[in-house]
């Protein structure tokens, strides 16, 4: 039966690796993932390669160049499903600090011959480049969300995951809340849960990485976030990381910006 | 008659991050060799300016999301500095902690899964579980003690939540650390069997005369501390980094390269560096491992890199059951910060070599100027200098075979290439 087994690609683009080393780091469940699906394409893991089309497209990283948004196009065009895995594929990444800023200044800043470096303007998710079967958050993902999306996708459901805030799986790991009794600014309560509230457990903030929940009131937050002592400056740059470029964290941070303070 | 003769490479695999390979060869000389990384720039230094001082930990941990223990550390150092800040004992002890973890779950990566295959014969780690099912089955839990140290001091294995400058936001408990051990023991005992095994592997005969750089500490093998040393004699405060090392913007590759300043010469960092500058000061078994392994006071050999990073495995599995029974949990997390202005400095042994970083601080700890040096970007040159002697010494091997073996040269050295553009394809042409 080992020739149906459904094929598996993995694809990156600007990223820093680390959503792809989360399906490495299934160490329990890898070899007897291996055997469910035809691992077909994963450069960083091996060097065997399976021409297309592929049944599921996993893709890290965000388009900064224009050869990467041509390559996208040939991927959805070979993949039945494809499902964007972490930040930056779905949001544009930390890399989207870009769309708010002057790219050419980066240039210019790091590299001598900026001449040398092609890139675009802006760190654009992959949704705005072609069609999105599914969007996995997290700035890395959740390792067990991964298994699932893989697991919905080979048996053809939709992925058993909340949208819900950082909020509800804090109240339910049983953490004290790091804002009410600590007066610790927190973004759980706009952020999408699935990290498993990790940095309350570390009595700290929540600082976003897993982008906005459905529906989030930022504004809301923000006014508490200022009577903890957050200036505007503090507020623009809290919205403003892994998830910069996701809606209702970039008009949030946004609204931040015209402070003359700032 | 001169014959032109390519070999290329055009997506490398098994390698973290986007890189090629171009070789071309005229007649008996190897003429050109090139690393190309065409990883898209992500202009890390770019948006570091303007951020608090505080934030440089968490958004430096995504240049690379196998090694982000090493930017955070380094961040965070360079903070201190500024600030004018030392840490608790303990809290550096906790530090060295989970950077064992890193190296554990780095060079198991590494080892096991992208560059074993190459000596067996495999495409990937997974398929060589197929023969040999307890090799990969140990290879992986190795990893996974090694993820879990990264968790129990981080919060998470993949860009750790809990590190912050000054410390921690949260230490462990004794309970909670005491309860790793068992792990520790088993890893410390596997890494001495798979190091037994892959002493057996065979090896290309083939060595460079490297000029090897790493953190030297009269103490200690180093992780987070040292001088910058070398084989050749530098002996230098990590301030001095900026003097010793010139990095070029190279038009193949979108990382810059980093040469030795007075010399011109590549520097060669990484385990065989460490290793060569610190063997006296290895943790007593890990010693005892690499001289059964028969590596000699130095290993110039890039394939038994593989050895060298597997008694490091040990080394990491040792010094963090050392750490693991004298721990007590810290008076407190973290010290506190105040920022000043000023220019701070951090470096330490990321998995892949020295990894650099310096900020400038305004008064209000307001990030003004930054720069970080992967231990990639520095390793290019080496990498390019390995693959001319390895191609000019095997000009009689047939393209496929040559192929490979290049691609093997470059996985000799972990390359990692999301970090090094902030930064790998193969290209042979023969003539």
């Amino acid at each position: 039966m080992r020739v149906q087994r459904p094929t598996l690609a993995v694809w990156k683009f600007a990223s820093c690796d680390g959503c792809q080393l989360t399906l490495l780091d299934c160490e329990d469940a890898l070899l007897a993932l291996a055997d469910t699906i035809r691992i077909a394409h994963f450069p960083e893991a091996s060097s065997a390669r399976v021409e297309g089309p592929w049944d599921l497209s996993l893709v890290e990283g965000s388009i900064t160049t224009p050869e990467d948004a041509e390559r996208i196009r040939e991927i959805r065009r070979a993949s039945r499903h494809l499902v964007t895995i972490g930040a930056c594929a779905t949001s544009g990444g930390i890399q989207a600090l870009r769309n708010f800023a002057d790219v050419e200044a980066f240039t210019r800043q790091v590299y001598a011959r900026p001449d040398w470096i092609q890139t675009l303007a802006t760190s654009d998710p992959i949704a705005a480049h072609v069609p999105v079967d599914f969007e996995l958050r997290g700035c890395p993902i959740d390792k067990g969300q991964l298994l699932e999306v893989i697991n919905a996708f080979l048996y053809g459901r939709r992925p058993q995951i909340p949208a819900s805030s950082v909020c509800e799986e804090c109240k339910r790991a049983g953490h004290v809340c790091v804002m009410v009794a600590h007066g610790t600014p927190c973004l759980g309560p706009v952020t999408q849960a699935g990290c498993g509230a990790l940095c309350p457990g570390c009595h700290r903030g929540c600082y976003g990485c897993f982008g906005p929940k459905e529906t989030p009131n930022a504004p809301a937050l923000s006014a508490q976030l200022a009577q903890l002592g957050m200036d505007q400056g503090q507020l623009l740059r809290v919205y403003r990381t892994f998830n910069a470029n996701a809606n209702p964290f970039r008009e949030e941070s946004l609204r931040h910006e015209s402070d003359p303070d700032h | 008659m001169s014959q032109t003769r390519t070999i290329e490479v055009n997506a490398l695999a098994r390698v973290e991050g986007e890189g090629a390979l171009y070789v071309r060869t005229e007649g008996e000389q190897v003429a050109e060799v090139k690393l190309k990384i065409y990883e898209p720039p992500r202009f890390f230094e770019g948006f570091l300016i303007g951020r608090d001082f505080r934030e440089a930990p968490d958004i430096t941990a995504r240049i690379c999301g196998i090694c982000p223990v090493a930017y955070q550390m380094g961040a965070s150092q360079a903070m201190e500095q500024v600030c004018g800040v030392t840490l608790d004992p303990a809290l550096e002890d906790l530090r060295r902690l989970i950077y064992c973890g890193e190296w554990i779950e780095s060079h198991g990566l590494h080892v096991f899964m992208l560059h074993l295959p190459d000596f067996l014969g495999y495409p990937d780690g997974i398929t060589m579980a197929r023969d040999h099912p307890e090799l990969v089955r140990n290879a992986l839990r190795i990893k996974k003690i090694g993820n879990a140290l990264m968790r129990l001091v981080g919060g998470r294995e993949v860009h750790p939540v809990n590190l912050k400058v000054g410390g921690f936001y949260r230490a462990p408990t004794q309970a909670e650390v005491a309860a790793l051990r068992e792990d520790l023991a088993w890893g410390l005992e596997a890494s001495a069997e798979a190091l037994d095994f892959l002493a057996g592997l065979e090896f290309p005969d083939f060595e460079m005369d490297y000029e090897f750089v790493s953190l030297v500490h009269p103490d200690e093998y180093p992780i987070l501390h040292g001088r910058l040393g070398s084989s050749s004699g530098i002996d230098a405060p990590v301030e001095d980094y900026d003097r010793i090392f010139t990095e070029t913007h190279v038009i193949h590759s979108n990382a810059l390269h980093s040469h030795l300043s007075d010399s011109g010469r590549p520097a060669c960092l990484g385990p065989m560096a460490r290793f060569a500058l610190n063997r006296d000061r290895l943790t007593p078994r890990a010693a005892a491992l690499a001289e059964k392994a028969g590596l000699g006071a130095v290993c110039r050999n890039p394939f038994k890199s593989i050895l060298v990073r597997m008694v490091e495995i040990a080394f990491a599995f040792e010094e963090a059951l050392r750490l693991v029974d004298a721990y007590q949990a810290p008076s407190r997390p973290a010290v506190d910060m105040t920022p000043r202005a000023g220019t701070g400095y951090g470096a330490t042994e990321a998995p892949r070599g020295i990894c650099y970083h310096r900020y400038t601080l305004d008064e209000a700890g307001i990030i003004r100027d930054a720069k970080i040096v992967a231990p990639t970007s520095v390793n290019q040159p080496s990498i390019e200098a390995d693959l001319h002697g390895f191609v000019q010494a095997h000009l009689d091997l047939p393209d496929d075979q040559l192929r490979h073996r290049c691609e093997q040269a470059i996985r000799n050295y972990d390359p990692c290439i999301s970090c090094a553009t902030h930064f790998l394809d193969l290209t042979v042409e023969r003539g």
